[in-house]
């Protein structure tokens, strides 16, 4: 117990403390999983609508696909992300290896399945006529996406917060891609697993608090958005 | 005759191997209300689609003020019609915002926008309602947003896909009743796809026919009604005598018929020994108590069946192996006094006849 609350008292002397390193880590792993949710938003809701919306040879297969990508482990796409980025990959030329992008790009491939998955439910949900009543009154093709994608806004928000929620918090990936280098590339998980594995458990539960409280946060915000739409359902009598 | 708004020509509809749309021509006249009637499965959404330009056809081509309808102008052409389907889908914002949703779309301003719908929020009695939330609306209301919305773009055509098919019996009076005073305000051109035969004679001025994909007439209401070109058309539109006969002989432009129960008279002059079918809507038979078989076209008929309704009573009549649908108030039935299994004189117009054959 009394580990436990160390560590509570070291995540706050750490936090308000203004430890520069903590915060470092911090920022870097809110840019990373933020820039690499983003992305994963940009190529997966597109994506999640083309397999919702249109029929094509092979389409069943993309579905499968995109859904197996939801359970990717973090471990195996930071071995094959590895792969290609190493310095005698396929793209080893862009010398990526080991740098803050080389987590973003394996946290895109975590999260961009999720989102897209995600994506392609929320848009099944939708009555299908409703994209025609719009047609119906005069929207244009781009206006009919904008609508479909307000209309489905809160399992699409229920999108990023699990693509943001599966990348702020794997490690495997962001280990092996990134190196976990200090100053460069160590980011909230890898540092917890790190100063866990050092013995050092007060400071890696501050480092797990404040990623418990950072996700929390995001989430909460999100889900405050998401939330205020509420059906409110009847009481039963 | 009034210039041609829209006009489809040799359009084919295809989905896989059947063919769900077959239709050489048709033009809706600028100013008409158009009603298309048909069973379910008879193209008529299908049709509306094509002609909202929603669907582009297997084969055929499209006419929007004589221009043809292509890729490049067809979001414009779209935009000067407006279309309300069976089931409204509405987004889920207020009434105001979803009335407002067309007007929106084509980047007018707020107050152009709120000058142009208040009016028709009123007229369709729902301007109370404006902030409301449309998720809490029901069937009625939410199919006069979608009206409202559709109306509000003042649009060049008017389509309607069974707008109250899903409405109660009272939602759906009023509804109507209030659509036909706007329809008759605005004259905005129409085109009315029902299976209701009330309503399409209620609101066109011109009715067509559909079944299977095919459009078997089209014309003025009243002509549809009571002299469909064929035996399908004659069922669709409620004509339930038809009886197979033969023609005797013609004189003074009316003809003696042999059919299966009798002689009768219809006007109009056959070649004798002519196959027809004798047509007769159920309103035109004429029941009575008195026994005056001898008159022409007066029958003494078994009643077979007696379906009662809210406005009258409909009656299975056996005339030799004929079988005569005829239709009576009720209070023409109370004076009757009849029953299942009653005999009684069943009489009807030589000009209440519509004969289909040749002539």
């Amino acid at each position: 117990m009394a580990l436990i609350w160390d560590g509570i008292v070291t995540a706050f002397a750490l936090v308000f403390g203004g430890d520069a390193e903590v915060w470092s880590i911090t920022w870097l792993s809110l840019k990373v999983s933020g820039l690499a949710t983003l992305i994963s938003l940009v190529v997966g809701i597109p994506l999640g609508i083309l397999l919702a919306m249109t029929r094509f040879p092979g389409r069943s297969l993309a579905v499968a696909s995109v859904n197996t990508g939801m359970g990717l482990p973090p471990v195996v796409v930071g071995l094959f992300v590895s792969i290609f980025l190493w310095r005698s990959g396929p793209l080893g030329f862009l010398d990526l290896m080991y740098s803050p992008s080389a987590i973003v790009i394996a946290q895109v491939v975590i999260a961009f399945p999720i989102v897209a998955g995600l994506t392609l439910t929320s848009f099944q949900t939708l009555n299908p006529n409703l994209g025609l009543q719009l047609l119906g009154i005069g929207a244009s093709k781009p206006q009919l996406l904008w609508l479909l994608c307000k209309e489905a806004r809160l399992p699409l928000l229920a999108a990023v917060m699990a693509g943001f929620g599966g990348v702020i918090s794997e490690v495997g990936a962001s280990m092996m891609v990134g190196g976990n280098i200090r100053g460069q590339t160590r980011v909230l998980t890898t540092a917890t697993v790190l100063e866990a594995g050092k013995g050092n458990f007060d400071l890696a539960i501050a480092l797990g608090l404040i990623l418990l409280a950072l996700s929390f946060a995001v989430n909460f915000l999100l889900t405050h958005i998401q939330q205020r739409e509420q059906i409110r359902w009847p009481k039963p009598s | 005759m009034a210039e041609a708004l829209l006009s489809l020509s040799d359009i084919v509809v295809r989905h896989g191997d059947s063919t769900v749309l077959h239709l050489s021509r048709l033009e809706i006249r600028r100013g008409e209300i158009l009603a298309i009637i048909g069973p379910n499965g008879a193209g008529k959404s299908t049709l509306l689609r094509v002609m909202g330009l929603l669907q582009q056809p297997s084969e055929g081509k499209v006419l929007f003020q004589s221009e043809e309808a292509r890729r490049e102008n067809v979001l414009l052409m779209r935009r000067r019609m407006a279309s309300v389907f069976q089931e409204p889908l509405l987004l889920n914002a207020s009434v105001y915002e979803n009335a407002a949703l067309g007007l929106n779309l084509r980047g007018l301003d707020r107050a152009e926008i709120r000058r142009r719908i208040t009016p028709w929020l009123e007229r369709l009695s729902i301007a109370h309602l404006s902030s409301r939330r449309v998720r809490t609306l029901s069937g009625g209301e939410l199919q006069r947003t979608s009206l409202a919305r559709a109306l509000a773009l003042d649009p060049d055509l008017l389509l309607l896909d069974e707008p109250f098919s899903a409405l109660d019996p009272t939602t759906r009076e009023s509804l109507l009743g209030d659509l036909q005073d706007i329809l008759k305000q605005t004259g905005v051109t129409t085109v009315f796809v029902t299976h209701d035969r009330h309503e399409a004679f209620m609101l066109g001025s011109r009715v067509g026919v559909m079944r299977e994909g095919k459009l078997l007439q089209v014309g003025p209401s009243l002509e549809v009604f009571t002299r469909p070109a064929d035996e399908s058309v004659a069922e669709i539109v409620g004509a339930d005598t038809r009886i197979p006969a033969v023609a005797e002989r013609s004189n003074d432009g009316v003809t003696r018929f042999r059919f299966d129960g009798g002689v009768a008279e219809a006007t109009g002059a056959f070649t004798s020994g002519a196959r027809v079918i004798f047509c007769i809507r159920p309103e035109e038979i004429i029941l009575s108590a008195a026994r005056d078989r001898e008159k022409p076209n007066h029958f003494t008929v078994k009643i077979l069946k007696i379906i009662p309704s809210t406005l009258h009573y409909r009656l299975l009549l056996q005339c030799g192996d004929s079988r005569l649908s005829a239709l009576v108030t009720r209070s023409s039935f109370m004076d009757l006094g009849i029953k299942e299994g009653d005999d009684i004189t069943a009489s009807f117009e030589a000009a209440a006849v519509h004969v289909i054959g040749k002539e």
